[in-house]
């Protein structure tokens, strides 16, 4: 029986085991949304108040379950709205399909009203992209969407579709299964013998490792390897959650805004170990200024990230999990009893510096607020439990989180490391929470959520549990504090002097909230909010002056270190 | 910086040129030529491509190629080894004084006069590039009216071969 392109399209996402769809209708997609209200019963639809934020929330989905995010919108503005939330996704390997109408195909090309070239715009930010002109390529392109999404190193893929090829008729058999990825990549014997023989001989090693342990699920293989090999080991922003934070070798996130004994341990290291991550510059820093005295072994998933960034001694494409069960076998068991007493020492100099700066944050606390950042995240992570998953927006609250908050699990930390995504958290937090029914916490600043709130609407109307914690300095702090040291104190548009009042926000949307200056009301609401199943803001008040630290200077190294302000 | 040509196969479907040519844009590596054309197998399509970088830079572009979805195979072609070409069409002032000289410089690079009117000559080369440049240079004290140059095409000489299917 022939059937229309709107109802293949929607037969395809359930074969691909599609649940939840977010998105946004529009001229061009009504078709596809008539079949999918039709179907409601077998995909929730999650719609949003802007594109965007239903972009950010099928990433979030994907974040949280490793599944492939799908999100709709309709052409030209639809569409394009779409394009932070694909760049987002891009920029740190998340699976995601987006589908967007488009003018039907005899328009296409006359600046017809709501046209524009999707897949031109996203060709830089797409795994890959289609346009679907004949109604017999649709259901394989959309499932080879979903085989491009989820291979190898994933990323978000986008397919266009006319209305004309929604609304015609096609015969269709819809699949047994999903579509398989690509077989991956597998390191030979050789290059782990060769790796195996790097890290017998090594005397200070340091793994670093990055989402890719996440996505490649080999969280366990890399604590197994540490401890075999007694070698520290720190993260990018986007490994963070794939380790648990108490684990004995592991230092914390490393880089501009590292652990100061987890960048120091990496810069100090004879070898490097680099697994599933891509060197990228807030993570290193700038490699030609310090002479390099540790070698580095580097294996990704992704052959074009080896030799990218940095040149590595031994390069090793290969499924991160698969490579380190093997290697596991290959390598010696070690104890570096010299090298693990140069980092305890390197952690008491943290511990000590991180204590006294907290001291002396408490001390000079303005008459607007006594709470610091990281009491306010230490308020919320005591509620919390393993599996809460922790959204971020972008700015120095993200950066307290991923510092402070003790991650336990896996794909709980769900933030933009790669684009750095100002407006990604709410919409993400609501992907995540409902992907997972779990609660919620998204970390936001007062900058961040002015560029998102619009997506309480959706929380309220999903009853999504989610606690907002705006850390509100009224000003742009990240940028304020890079003008703070090293731009003379030209505070250039970074201080808000607005009248915004996110508790009536919260009101006013339908959500609860309430205002803290001081840890025991901080605590009074953050219990209200664990308890509460619909979305809370705690609305933080932190001093504009607060800085997030230590600092390497974009463009610096570990030698320009700032790790206090006098 | 070392000039490297290579050999992609990508499949012959709409935009597959944008993405070849816009990696390298957004990766801010640069090309010297490109050409594109059909092959033995319909469903195919050859791109050729010369651009100047060191063994990072290949190493990185050839990366990068074979990470697009449409690209079926990427080489880089044996300097020594391949045949390069590429065509020029080249439209001269057709003056008395020097017709003997233009005519003696096409017979020598044998090149073909492809048009002739009473005010222009038109010749056709085919050569490897600084062939090509030679003849230019050589055409220019005559008043080059007007040119165009195809780009470089190559192929590996004896039994290599670009599959265009694996």
């Amino acid at each position: 029986m022939k059937i229309s392109g709107a109802k293949i399209v929607v037969e395809t996402l359930i074969e691909q085991g599609c649940d939840t769809i977010f998105g946004y209708p529009g001229g061009q997609v009504i078709d596809l949304f008539d079949e999918l209200y039709t179907a409601r019963d077998r995909i929730k639809q999650i719609l949003t108040a802007h594109e965007q934020g239903a972009a950010h929330a099928a990433d979030g989905y994907a974040r949280a379950t490793g599944k492939v995010g799908v999100v709709i919108a309709t052409s030209g503005p639809g569409a394009t709205n779409l394009v932070t939330g694909i760049a987002t996704a891009f920029l740190d390997s998340i699976p995601m399909v987006a589908i967007t109408g488009n003018v039907s195909c005899d328009q296409i090309g006359r600046d017809s009203f709501q046209e524009v070239d999707i897949v031109g715009i996203t060709m830089p930010i797409t795994k890959h992209n289609f346009i679907v002109k004949d109604i017999n390529e649709l259901a394989d392109t959309l499932r080879t969407a979903f085989k491009i999404a989820k291979s190898g190193r994933p990323g978000p893929v986008l397919v266009d579709i006319p209305k004309d090829v929604q609304t015609a008729l096609c015969e269709f058999e819809a699949n047994t299964q999903p579509v398989i990825p690509y077989p991956l990549t597998l390191a030979s014997e050789k290059q782990l013998q060769m790796a195996a023989d790097m890290i017998n001989s090594c005397e200070k090693p340091y793994i670093y490792f990055g989402g890719g342990v996440i996505t490649g699920k080999a969280s366990e293989q890399v604590k197994a390897l540490a401890e075999k090999i007694d070698a520290p080991m720190g993260c990018s922003l986007m490994g963070l959650s794939a380790i648990p934070h108490n684990e004995p070798h592991f230092l914390g996130m490393q880089g501009m805004h590292g652990h100061f004994a987890s960048s120091m341990a990496k810069n100090e290291a004879d070898l490097i170990i680099a697994l599933g991550v891509r060197f990228s510059e807030r993570a290193t820093g700038n490699t030609e200024h310090i002479k390099r005295t540790h070698s580095i072994i580097h294996i990704d998933i992704d052959g074009a990230e080896l030799n990218k960034n940095i040149s590595a001694d031994l390069t090793i494409r290969s499924d991160i999990k698969d490579s380190l069960e093997r290697l596991l076998f290959m390598v010696e068991e070690k104890k570096h009893p010299q090298w693990l007493e140069c980092i305890a020492q390197l952690k008491d100099e943290e511990l000590k510096r991180t204590d006294s700066a907290l001291k002396l944050a408490r001390k000079k606390r303005s008459s607007r607020t006594e709470l610091s950042p990281y009491d306010i995240v230490d308020t919320v992570s005591a509620r919390a439990d393993e599996n809460t998953l922790i959204a971020t927006d972008v700015g120095q609250h993200q950066m307290w989180t991923a510092q402070r908050y003790p991650f336990k699990k896996p794909r709980t930390f769900i933030t933009s490391g790669g684009l750095g995504t100002m407006g990604y958290g709410l919409g993400a937090a609501i992907g995540a929470s409902i992907a997972t029914g779990r609660k919620t916490v998204l970390f936001t600043g007062d900058g961040s959520f002015g560029m998102d709130l619009n997506e309480l609407a959706t929380a309220v109307t999903q009853k999504i549990p989610v606690v907002i914690v705006v850390m509100n300095n009224n000003v742009l702090g990240m940028v304020r504090q890079w003008q703070t040291l090293f731009y003379d104190k030209r505070y250039s548009s970074t201080t808000f002097d607005r009248m915004t009042d996110f508790v009536k926000v919260a009101e006013a949307f339908g959500a609860k909230g309430g205002r803290a200056s001081t840890l025991s009301e901080l605590e009074k609401l953050a219990d209200e909010a664990f308890s509460c199943d619909t979305p809370f803001i705690i609305d933080c008040m932190v001093d504009s002056d607060e800085m997030v630290l230590p600092m390497m200077p974009q463009g610096g190294s570990i030698n320009d270190m700032i790790t206090e302000i006098k | 910086m070392d000039q490297y040509v290579i050999g992609v196969i990508v499949a012959n479907v709409s935009g597959v040129l944008s993405r070849v040519s816009g990696m390298f844009t957004r990766r801010g590596f640069n090309i010297d030529s490109l050409t594109v054309g059909e092959t033995e197998s319909s469903g195919f399509s050859r791109i050729t491509i010369a651009f100047h970088g060191d063994e990072d830079i290949k190493e990185r572009i050839l990366q990068q190629l074979q990470k697009l979805h449409d690209v079926r195979e990427v080489e880089v072609l044996d300097n020594k080894d391949t045949v390069i070409r590429e065509l020029l069409l080249i439209k001269v002032r057709n003056k008395a004084d020097v017709r003997q000289d233009i005519m003696t410089a096409v017979e020598i690079f044998r090149s073909k006069i492809v048009d002739y009117s009473p005010t222009s000559l038109t010749c056709e080369l085919t050569g490897e590039t600084s062939k090509i440049d030679a003849f230019i240079e050589l055409l220019k004290p005559f008043g080059i009216m007007e040119m165009c140059r195809t780009g470089i095409v190559a192929i590996e000489r004896g039994e290599n071969c670009l599959k265009t299917v694996k």
